[in-house]
């Protein structure tokens, strides 16, 4: 399993993998939202977490299409369908692997992002701990989704769409834990541990559907 | 140990692509599978090694739970990543699968399908053949009873083939099973024969 | 022979890689020490100079942060004229110059942000502000960002080039449009004043180092563009020499 998570980073990392397109993305989202709202840096401070947090979700989907779909074109799918060692422990790692390499790098970006935006320290850590909760479980109902698109040919775009609408709630919790760090009355605590508890959830379901519907996907 | 098929049939869409075939191999035994295209030689061996339900019957491992888990499956694409060196591919696989006793090492295996010494270039460096051949020696790096092979030798020269004949009749030696679907005669040691025959309709 | 041909020889001589590689031997130790000794005095006068009376201290980031930002578009320029190289004169070192290019301009650019970034929180209370030439150097920062993420994605180092060299002109015609819209979007910025037609509006106390240090950044910048170059050179006969192994391995099977 070890090797597994090795060989997903060195793929990752090596020319033509996703791991920089992904910051980069995130980084390019951020930037043109100024010039559709206007350079008022009060606006600006105030929807910079929100902003920061759709930042994250689009570009945490970018990549998850090829997370299943690459191993399916070298054949590399079936022998991975093939052992021993349980289906849903080799996605769970998957995802583990895919979030480092293209999750952690975004959640590292965020505060430099945040700076853009004018948000105060206070702002920016709190995206900073509200993404590193929240971003895992993107990759782990994301990977549900790679796995029910991974015999589709253009299966980006799907992927995208069945896996938004699932990411809802992790969108609503973290940026209400955020703007709840930010603004005195509301209390962080709540939301940001019902945002970890997503994340736990879906790191149970995400891997285990995926497994499931890599299983059924063969040809 | 014995490997054993009980019954096999499996469907693609509507029509039944074959039906009752069953087979028995025990060490060192080979079944060498023909039979024209699009009569389902693919489709058994995916069958066989789990990757497709079956629509009737079984298979079986002596000594494993899933029959899966005792084969080798060289499909027609490689499972070689391009952008890895041959070595990081070879010893992913080993450490993955957990090579067992009687496999060798990466430079070993790359030796045993005359490629040594490109070990450290990546995968997609090599010629078609090459990746082919390496594909094989995963085969080596990975102790598994069971070989099985899906057209192993379509995309190669007529001495990488005598190479591949070579190293099955090695395995079956060690007391290895293969099962190959091939048009090429492969060099096989005494192997049983099926024939596939193609469409049959659902009555 | 005529004239015209001899006086594309030289031309030619250094389309040749290994002569190329020759000549950068040659001039790369000199090109090092006029940068070091450009640096020396450059830092010298930096620091020697008095400060501003309103700004203090934090003045002194202009020497290294105008440099940098001049440079990130030279850079570009650079970039530009070898994309033209690889598309209309198919010289050989033009797309290797271009591909180098990208990852010094994002640096210096991402020097000039940096630096314009710590400027900025004494001067206007905040990291960061909207405006018309911190946007647009910020765009550039992006656009050079996406031609190395091209670079790397593509496996065959001649097919990319002629494709990122159609990227590259497309951005260079296109830096003028995002100048002009992104200025007509906001300006907050104070206006240049460094090249205006009725002279520099600053004092020729910040001028002199000020150029010293614009002289030193650009030597740098040719310093390691060079370097860079020779190693692409370089990588680029390492990949061919492993797929000539690869060849070779199985010649010697077939024997």
């Amino acid at each position: 399993m070890t090797a597994l998570f090795l060989r997903d980073i060195k793929l990752a990392i090596r020319a033509g993998g996703g791991a920089l397109i992904g910051v980069l993305f995130f980084m390019t989202v951020v930037a043109v939202i100024p010039f559709g709202v206007g350079p008022d840096l009060n606006l600006l401070s105030r929807i910079g977490p929100a902003i920061l947090w759709i930042g994250a979700l689009l570009s945490a989907l970018l990549g998850l299409d090829r997370l299943f779909q690459a191993e399916r074109e070298d054949g590399s799918l079936d022998l991975l369908l093939m052992q021993e060692n349980p289906l849903v422990l080799t996605v769970f790692v998957k995802c583990l692997a895919h979030w480092v390499a293209n999750g952690l790098p975004l959640v590292i970006a965020s505060p430099v992002l945040g700076l853009f935006m004018n948000m105060n320290e206070v702002a920016i850590g709190a995206t900073l701990i509200t993404l590193l909760v929240g971003s895992p479980a993107l990759t782990f109902i994301g990977a549900a989704g790679a796995a029910v698109a991974v015999s589709l040919p253009r299966g980006g775009l799907l992927v995208s769409i069945l896996v938004l609408p699932l990411a809802i709630p992790v969108l609503i919790f973290g940026v209400s834990a955020t703007y709840a760090a930010v603004e005195d009355p509301a209390p962080f605590l709540p939301p940001f541990m019902i945002l970890t508890a997503i994340t736990l959830l879906f790191a149970v379901i995400g891997p285990f559907a995926a497994s499931m519907a890599l299983k059924s996907s063969s040809d | 140990m014995r490997f054993m098929a009980e019954n096999l049939g499996a469907r693609r869409g509507e029509e039944l692509l074959f039906r009752d075939i069953s087979f028995s191999l025990s060490d060192g035994e080979a079944l060498l599978v023909t039979g024209p295209n699009g009569s389902g030689k693919s489709t058994l061996l995916r069958v066989v090694a789990g990757l497709l339900y079956a629509e009737t019957g079984s298979v079986a491992a002596e000594g494993y739970e899933r029959a899966a888990e005792a084969c080798h499956y060289l499909g027609h694409r490689n499972a070689m990543k391009r952008e890895l060196t041959v070595e990081e591919n070879l010893d992913f696989w080993r450490d993955f699968m957990g090579g067992g006793e009687g496999a060798v090492s990466a430079t070993e295996a790359a030796e045993a399908v005359g490629l040594g010494g490109i070990t450290h270039l990546p995968f997609g460096y090599l010629s078609a053949g090459q990746q082919r051949r390496m594909a094989m020696a995963k085969l080596l790096v990975v102790q598994r009873p069971v070989w099985l092979l899906d057209e192993p030798t379509a995309a190669l020269d007529a001495a990488s083939d005598a190479m591949f004949g070579k190293l099955c009749q090695d395995f079956q030696a060690r007391g290895g099973i293969i099962v190959a679907a091939t048009h090429q005669p492969l060099g096989l040691k005494a192997p049983q024969s099926l024939v596939m025959k193609g469409f049959e309709y659902v009555d | 022979m005529t004239e015209n041909t001899l006086s594309f020889s030289w031309l030619t001589d250094l389309a040749n890689p290994t002569r190329f590689i020759a000549l950068v031997n040659r001039v790369l130790p000199w090109l090092g020490a006029i940068t070091a000794i450009l640096f020396a005095v450059g830092l010298y006068l930096s620091f020697t100079t008095e400060g501003d009376y309103q700004q203090g201290l934090t003045v002194r980031i202009m020497y290294i942060h105008v440099p940098a930002a001049w440079l990130s578009m030279m850079c570009y320029s650079v970039m530009a004229i070898a994309a033209l190289g690889t598309l209309v004169w198919r010289h050989p070192l033009a797309d290797v110059a271009a591909k180098t290019a990208a990852p010094l301009g994002a640096a210096f650019t991402f020097l000039a942000l940096v630096t314009g970034s710590l400027w900025g929180k004494p001067m206007w209370g905040t990291w960061w502000v909207w405006d018309a030439r911190l946007t647009s150097v910020f765009i550039l920062f992006l656009m050079y960002l996406g031609l190395i993420a091209f670079n790397r994605a593509m496996d065959d180092p001649l097919r990319a080039a002629r494709v990122s060299a159609v990227m590259i002109l497309i951005g260079f015609v296109n830096i003028p449009i995002i100048k002009f819209s992104v200025e007509w979007w906001n300006t907050l910025h104070q206006p240049a004043s460094v090249m205006r037609l009725d002279g520099p509006t600053i004092d020729p106390e910040f001028l002199r180092p000020l150029f010293v240090m614009a002289l030193a950044f650009t030597m740098l910048f040719f310093t390691l563009h060079f370097m860079a170059i020779r190693t692409e050179i370089w990588r680029r006969r390492i990949a061919n020499m492993r797929r000539l192994a690869a060849r070779k391995a199985s010649r010697e099977v077939q024997r």
